[in-house]
């Protein structure tokens, strides 16, 4: 296997970064959303952020692209496949960090919020000041743990078409004859991705304060 | 937009064919993977240091790589040394081996989870390694481990639908070929999805059922 094949499996993987990015963050908002939609103690909003979160959960990512890939253009959207791979893979992983962001919340101490209401912070002060940092650094290694979750799930937008890097490979290898070599080529980028992101977690999260009981 | 069902619904054969596919696949490629990954932990337990450290890297790589690039290894890459599968047999592998990466580390961390002193015990009392694994570490371990392991089976059963890329017979390729013959493709996909969300919320709650039924079994709270 030649450099230049090494090459343009590297310059695919930009493309399987800068999607699970963009996915994670648009997910990320999304969770923010449906979370509070739990907390919030309404049937109203709990029911659809349960079933949303049950649906995107219980059905392979798989049929979830596949299904948005035809369903945006029948209903008249003609959107280019890297956005339907954007939109599928940001809904998918909006369920699964929305259900962390649950727990966070759950276990902020309750003594926090006691004494943040007896010196008479507002709800939102107390939302913005102790709820959200505290959920969010407890959640944070689930964070780095669902972002190597989507870069691999991101191999599957490979079959709505977009380029990046499983579906350079699947190019490279029929047009060279060298599957084995290619293929293990992009499993050892994926690999390498996946550890300077959990190596970058870690760092990221020892240096985080830590969280009061 | 029209949304016709019965253009799909009228290809039930095929679909209860694709359907049992998915779930022989789901069925025997979990057992095995389960039971590879037992062997695996048990190795790294009990096999010295030099087994644990290349078990340890191989159950790295499966679990940083994606499943549908594993596959691909094992059914373009196989017939370049010696080993041409046919798509269910090699989806079959594939989703063994991938499955007994993450069985492995459940059934590790059971270990871990085993109080020593249970088995210093076992020792002090004359009991034989094999004794120990079979008469105190796994009866202690299965109530531990089970949880995960059913939660493993459900994700098991969504990485079957990967196989639908190297032409395995099951429900996803079914579907997918269905919407297209018949230029149905929402439909089919709605079909395809209703199905695996009832299938893994079955699962899950059973799962959940079996749990609490289970739980007077439990040796230590860990």
């Amino acid at each position: 296997m030649s450099i230049k094949l090494f090459e343009l499996l590297l310059y695919a993987s930009i493309y399987t970064v800068t999607i699970s990015v963009v996915s994670i963050l648009i997910g990320f908002a999304i969770a923010i959303l449906l979370s509070s939609m739990l907390l919030s103690k309404k049937r109203l909003f709990i029911a659809p952020a349960q079933i949303f979160i049950s649906f995107f959960r219980g059905v392979p990512l798989l049929v979830q692209l596949l299904l948005i890939y035809n369903m945006l253009p029948a209903i008249g959207l003609n959107v280019p496949s890297i956005v339907a791979a954007i939109v599928g893979l940001s809904l998918c992983t909006a369920a699964y960090q929305a259900e962390n962001m649950r727990g966070g919340f759950a276990s902020v101490p309750v003594g926090l919020i006691e004494s943040a209401e007896m010196v008479g912070l507002t709800a939102g002060q107390i939302f913005r000041r102790i709820k959200a940092p505290i959920a969010l650094r407890l959640t944070f290694p689930a964070l780095v743990n669902e972002a190597i979750l989507i870069l691999k799930a991101s191999s599957l937008v490979s079959v709505v078409g977009v380029i990046e890097l499983t579906r350079m490979a699947q190019d490279l290898a029929g047009s060279t004859f060298l599957p084995l070599q290619i293929f293990a080529a992009a499993g050892l980028i994926y690999l390498a991705i996946n550890w300077i992101v959990a190596f970058a977690g870690g760092l990221i999260e020892r240096s985080l304060p830590g969280v009061p009981r | 937009m029209t949304f016709d069902i019965n253009v799909i619904l009228d290809q039930l054969p095929a679909i209860a064919s694709g359907a049992g596919v998915t779930i022989m696949i789901w069925i025997v490629g979990t057992i095995a993977a389960a039971f590879i990954g037992f062997f695996v932990a048990v190795g790294r337990r009990f096999g010295g240091v030099l087994l644990d450290r290349i078990l340890g890297l191989l159950v790295a790589v499966l679990r940083g790589t994606p499943f549908l690039i594993q596959i691909f290894l094992v059914y373009y890459g196989g017939p370049f040394i010696g080993l041409s599968l046919d798509p269910v047999p090699a989806g079959l592998i594939g989703i063994s081996i991938y499955g007994a990466a993450y069985y492995s580390e459940i059934f590790r961390s059971g270990f871990l989870a085993v109080p020593k002193g249970h088995i210093e015990a076992g020792e002090c009392v004359g009991l034989s390694q094999g004794q120990i694994i079979r008469r105190i570490l796994l009866p202690e371990m299965t109530m531990l481990v089970l949880p995960p392991s059913l939660n493993m089976a459900v994700l098991l059963m969504k990485e079957t639908a990967v196989l639908s890329i190297i032409t395995v017979p099951e429900l996803t390729a079914t579907l997918s070929a269905i919407g297209a013959q018949q230029y149905a493709f929402v439909e089919a996909l709605t079909v395809l999805a209703v199905f695996y969300w009832v299938l893994v919320e079955i699962t899950g709650r059973l799962g959940r059922i079996v749990e609490t039924k289970l739980t007077r079994f439990r040796f230590f709270n860990a």
